[in-house]
């Protein structure tokens, strides 16, 4: 920052940087269009939707604050099952309702975990989340008269949303629903990265000790990102079960945790978009590659993980970075100034 | 009630083996290597090749587990994990993660996905009872073979001059570098033998726990278990901690089959809240 920047040019600087980007509009024209111009490609573009929700939900911990969770898969897990529980016993059979409850649910077990992860290093933290995955599963596994145990939760049936669009199988109302959901959450994130509190947190990332030493009370900031990245999780795992009418013990499973790492790590951590490119990329890698060889398909996620660090992570990820370049040429209202700051992070 | 304890101390020893490796390279080089079980699971595989199909004697096709694995860790250690050593934790969780995918895959596709078991001698099956107690016989060379091996390892650890290298390695690795030791070869063979060791513990346990491809990802809990419990300092830590974990396991399957696995992830949780770096370690280094 030049010296004689004052108070006001920095303000400018931070609102130029939360100001709509054409490539956003065009990425989220882009999602929009392929509702109407792939028609038989719903299914799979629900499971991107719910794919990059996910991820976008970790990239908040991981790319905004800095925690490496290898157990993210818990709250997904836990909104799936609240999510199916509440339309198989038909407390809640209103579909948003329900989804705003699971999220809710799985935000309640996210602020209560949060506690687990503040202490320790990396390595504490990698075990306790990947620890509490283990042990939600296991419940889930053990309490078979509630959840199905191994077979999954069965004979859940959705009302129709707003009770007029029935979940039909093509999945046309499905991959409505999840791309509006997964874009109003998206909006929510966006607000919340670029605001006081999103900034606070990459301090946090940055260094834990100066941040605190410049007033930024780091624990209840955890706490409050953990919460909010758990509900996020929770709605992309209940959207999941409402969108198939299903629930098993995969929902919790650790493939699913790592297999998020590797999603946000092909799209990059820390803006967001991220997770949503990654999601893409892993889903038509993922339908590509389990086409040719449908049981060994974990070799080439292992393949890539492997090549992507030892290619090293920032390098893979900055793959996006000539994009970012071209479209703060392109942006007629930034001045260069987005550019800037963003290089100097 | 003898019979349980004598099962789980087996079942203990047997995951201190495994998991000895891996605890000194975190130790050492602050590594997180979630790949450590596909050492096991090679180990494992290789001596359900060499008994199996090309009729090597058991005993002999153990040293030989051994070897291979020690040298599969020693190639990848030399060739892949040295890149990622200075790299932040999530990096090296991926790397290895990546490994673990691959391994299973691999396995899968070369030797199919079914549980394989190995062919051992007669003479080592079966139980007989001493005072009431029923001891297996298998398990009885299991607990003798990890009891020897954990002398060895003690022995070597706090007689030998490799050993007190590896100690000091351990405590600073820098002021280490600075007295002259060469830390990255010292690295590289414990690496290899800790690779071997899993090798060696996966061969023995076949018989056991089983074996099929997603060994590496079933046991990784349990390895990270036995090392945030008994941290990363010494040997004796890991070790009391394999012995609990194993004791606690098949009696906890035991007596509580419906509460199952996940008083072990419970216990895990808690003792990482209260003591990060372990139960029995002498406290922070670094």
């Amino acid at each position: 920052m030049k010296p004689e920047a004052t108070h006001k040019d920095r303000l400018g600087a931070l609102a130029a940087r939360a100001r709509w980007h054409p490539l956003e509009i065009l990425f989220w024209l882009a999602a929009l269009a392929s509702y109407y111009l792939l028609p038989d490609k719903h299914l799979i573009f629900t499971e991107i939707a719910i794919l990059g929700l996910f991820a976008l939900s970790l990239d908040l911990i991981l790319g905004y604050a800095g925690i490496v969770s290898l157990g993210h898969a818990a709250f997904f897990g836990f909104g799936a099952y609240v999510a199916g529980l509440l339309a198989k016993h038909q407390i809640v059979t209103e579909p948003l309702a329900a989804l705003l409850l699971a999220g809710l649910a799985a935000m309640l077990l996210g602020f209560v975990t949060s506690f687990l992860v503040l202490r320790g290093s990396d390595l504490t933290r990698i075990m306790v989340t990947l620890g509490v995955a283990l042990v939600l599963r296991e419940i889930a596994n053990r309490y078979a008269w509630l959840t199905g145990g191994a077979d999954g939760l069965q004979g859940i049936s959705m009302e129709p949303l707003f009770g007029q669009f029935r979940f039909d199988m093509f999945g046309r109302t499905a991959h409505a629903y999840a791309l509006t959901v997964l874009f109003v959450l998206f909006l929510l994130a966006r607000r919340i990265a670029h605001s006081a509190f999103g900034l606070s947190l990459q301090a946090i990332k940055g260094n834990a000790l100066r941040a605190s030493a410049v007033g930024v009370a780091v624990n209840a900031r955890l706490i409050a990102v953990y919460s909010i990245a758990a509900f996020y999780a929770g709605i992309a795992g209940a959207l999941l079960t409402q969108t198939t009418a299903f629930a098993s013990l995969d929902v919790f499973s650790f493939e699913r945790s790592a297999d998020l790492l590797l999603v946000l790590i092909i799209g990059g951590t820390g803006y967001l978009y991220g997770g949503l490119i990654g999601a893409i990329v892993f889903k038509l890698m993922q339908d590509y590659l389990s086409a040719l060889t449908p049981q060994y398909w974990p070799f080439w996620i292992g393949l890539v993980l492997v090549l992507i660090v030892l290619v090293g992570r920032e390098r893979f990820s900055n793959w996006t970075r000539p994009m970012r370049k071209l479209a703060a040429r392109l942006d007629w209202r930034a001045g260069g100034v987005s550019d800037a700051i963003g290089e100097g992070r | 009630m003898l019979t349980i304890l004598f099962d789980g101390i087996a079942y203990g020893m047997l995951l201190f083996v495994l998991a000895c490796g891996l605890a000194v390279t975190l130790g050492l080089m602050n590594f997180v290597n979630l790949a450590h079980g596909a050492f096991a699971m090679a180990g494992g595989y290789c001596t359900v090749i060499l008994v199996n199909t090309w009729g090597v004697p058991f005993f002999a096709a153990l040293p030989l587990a051994f070897l291979v694995s020690a040298g599969l860790g020693l190639i990848l250690e030399r060739s892949l994990y040295v890149h990622v050593y200075r790299r932040s934790h999530l990096d090296q969780v991926l790397f290895t993660i990546g490994l673990v995918f691959m391994s299973v895959a691999a396995v899968d596709y070369v030797m199919g996905s079914g549980q394989v078991f190995v062919r051992i001698p007669g003479w080592l099956q079966g139980q007989f009872q001493v005072f009431g107690v029923g001891v297996g016989r298998y398990r009885l060379l299991i607990i003798l073979i990890c009891g020897l091996l954990t002398l060895g390892l003690q022995l070597i650890l706090s007689r030998t001059r490799f050993g007190s290298r590896l100690r000091a390695a351990v405590d600073d690795a820098r002021v280490a570098r600075g007295l002259g030791i060469r830390v990255d070869a010292v690295f590289a063979i414990t690496f290899a033998v800790g690779s071997g060791l899993a090798g060696l513990g996966g061969a023995l346990g076949t018989e056991i726990v089983g074996l099929d491809p997603t060994f590496p990802l079933k046991f990784m809990i349990y390895f990270l278990i036995v090392v945030t419990v008994g941290g990363t300092t010494s040997i004796t830590g890991p070790f009391l901690a394999s012995l609990l974990l194993g004791i606690g396991d098949v009696a906890g399957k035991y007596y509580m089959p419906t509460l199952g696995a996940f008083v072990i992830y419970t216990i895990m949780i808690v003792v990482l809240i209260l003591r990060p770096q372990g139960l029995f370690s002498r406290g922070s280094v670094r």
